[in-house]
């Protein structure tokens, strides 16, 4: 029974999973989840402000997520405090500004809720429009810097040194995550993206043997886990956007299984050694 | 010794470079040229400014003062001091070969036959010991046929029969490829025997000449053997400097200045003793009775 909203959700999560996958991968290489985590809250000053201006809540939430990591890359160059402290610094404190920027907006209903977990039940056609046209441009933004990227995350000096521009590529990977995090936003919410980031990503580490077969299955699991989500949010009546992270859970928890061991004993003799 | 021809242009050339962070010069008035099929090594001992003269002379940073001057269309290997892959990254030792430009498969095979680990083509980087990582990056840094290869600390974490075999490696794709070649060593005695000029750096350039007839060294070769006697050489060097613990200098002439520029007047050439740094104060002539003073 699919349903007109529900078909809609479902175009929304697939095509948000197979963006997240490959940038994903990205955020476990470089250690970046607190990173993704800090841009990912941002949103909500972005929406706050989009609110306050009536600009479109996408370009809002895009905009104030890359001056977030700019803030962060010369924050980083004045090097006083540690990258961690700056962004527990930039993460908790846009949050909080956008709550209390919303508390003083009266005139402005908002579902809070939404914005924090996730509304993909009520995207509309323009959202499922917006999330592949937008997804269709990261991605073709990931491909054609790709070298750049996979060799800066190998070794900044290195591709420095071959003159592959690492901090150009470092800049295009910000604002392609700001764009995520913007098109993300309404599927499973600015708390949740970074795990729809990074747990397809984790999960799909175990069955790549290149960097580039790793960002394909996160972006296969990524979709697995938003269809199943989406099903379960479903026939549960759970909230979606937690729904699609429990998925993604249990698809990386059933990874860690000793699938070879299993496979090779036919299952005959059940569980075998843990990784 | 040398291969390199000096009439040819330079592929890079430092002259009077500097550099400094936070208001404090990491290195000055460094002088260096490399030229196609020359081998240069740096020496010096920690923070002495061997990896910021590398960074200028790939061009990664621009000196503050002095000047750098690359040959038109300079193509750089480089083989960074410190690379930790993280455990998440799946990338196996054919698919490094790949990570600054596309390499056809033949060229990927004849990179690792020569640096002797063809076998390991499909096995994962972080499964590799030190050498053979080591052994994995030389061969990445020269696949591409780079004009200039950078190497920062090829042998660390390699046993001494495995610094041996590729300071031989590096001697060898020297000799085939005609590149030139940078290294740096943080050892300050220990030099690979083919190299042509060494510099050694302490913030500044402290000397610098030929490695040569120290092969013939008999504690030399009493100490190491002959095998490691054609691929290594003490370098013997002195200063007509010394670094104080403080950061000032008492030169030769017995006078006492806050830095050591090298146009200060205080340097006559080559003969004094050197403080590198606190537990390594040493004076310079060790004859090769010790690898480390």
């Amino acid at each position: 029974m699919l349903d007109g909203f529900f078909l809609r959700a479902l175009l929304a999560g697939i095509g948000v999973a197979l963006v997240a996958g490959p940038l994903g991968c990205f955020i476990v290489w470089r250690r970046m989840a607190y990173f993704g985590d800090t841009m990912a809250h941002s949103a909500l000053l972005g929406v706050a402000l989009s609110f306050l201006l009536g600009t479109s809540l996408t370009a809002g939430v895009f905009v104030i997520a890359a001056l977030v990591s700019v803030a962060l890359l010369l924050l980083e160059r004045r090097g006083t405090l540690s990258t961690d402290a700056l962004l527990g610094i930039l993460s908790h404190s846009t949050l909080a500004i956008g709550l209390v920027m919303l508390a003083f907006m009266s005139w402005v209903r908002v579902d809070l809720m939404g914005f924090l977990f996730g509304d993909i039940l009520a995207v509309s056609n323009v959202d499922v429009l917006l999330v592949w046209a937008g997804g269709a441009v990261v991605l073709a933004g990931v491909v054609a810097r790709w070298r750049p990227l996979l060799a800066a995350t190998v070794s900044t000096e290195i591709a420095e040194a071959e003159g592959l521009r690492p901090e150009r590529a470092r800049i295009a990977f910000m604002l392609l995550m700001a764009a995520v995090i913007a098109i993300a936003m309404k599927v499973v919410g600015i708390l949740l993206i970074t795990a729809l980031l990074v747990v397809p990503a984790a999960t799909a580490r175990r069955f790549a043997a290149t960097p580039e077969a790793m960002a394909v299955l996160a972006a296969l699991i990524g979709a697995v886990a938003a269809v199943a989500g989406l099903a379960g949010s479903l026939a549960w009546d759970t909230p979606s956007g937690p729904s699609i992270v429990v998925a993604a859970l249990v698809l990386f928890l059933a990874s860690l299984l000793p699938w070879p061991a299993l496979l090779a004993r036919d299952g005959a003799s059940g569980q075998g050694r843990q990784p | 010794m040398t291969k390199a021809d000096p009439a040819s242009e330079p592929l890079v050339r430092l002259a009077g470079a500097g550099a400094r962070a936070s208001g404090r010069w990491l290195v000055r008035g460094v002088d260096l040229t490399v030229r196609r099929g020359e081998i240069v090594t740096l020496i010096g001992p920690n923070g002495s400014g061997k990896s910021t003269t590398a960074r200028m002379a790939t061009g990664v940073r621009r000196p503050d003062e002095g000047g750098v001057r690359h040959a038109p269309g300079l193509s750089v290997g480089y083989v960074p001091q410190k690379l930790a892959i993280d455990r998440t990254l799946p990338l196996t030792v054919e698919r490094l070969m790949r990570l600054t430009g596309p390499q056809p498969v033949e060229a990927i095979r004849a990179a690792l036959e020569e640096v002797g680990i063809p076998h390991l083509a499909r096995a994962q980087v972080q499964t590799l010991s030190g050498g053979e990582f080591q052994r994995a990056l030389l061969a990445r840094a020269m696949i591409g046929k780079p004009d200039l290869l950078v190497l920062d600390e090829p042998v660390q974490g390699v046993d001494f029969t495995g610094e041996v075999a590729i300071y031989e490696l590096i001697g060898r794709i020297r000799d085939r490829t005609g590149c030139g070649i940078l290294l740096i060593s943080h050892d300050l005695h220990v030099v690979m025997a083919e190299t042509d000029t060494v510099i050694c750096l302490n913030g500044h350039v402290c000397c610098s000449g030929t490695p040569e007839s120290v092969v013939e060294s008999p504690e030399y070769l009493r100490l190491f053997g002959a095998r490691a006697a054609e691929t290594l050489a003490i370098y013997r060097h002195h200063h007509d400097h010394t670094h104080l613990p403080d950061g000032r200098v008492r030169h030769a002439d017995g006078t006492v200045t806050d830095n050591c520029h090298p146009d200060d007047g205080h340097h006559d050439g080559h003969d004094h003793a050197h403080v590198h740094e606190a537990g390594h104060d040493h004076a310079h002539d060790h004859a090769g009775e010790d690898r480390h003073a």
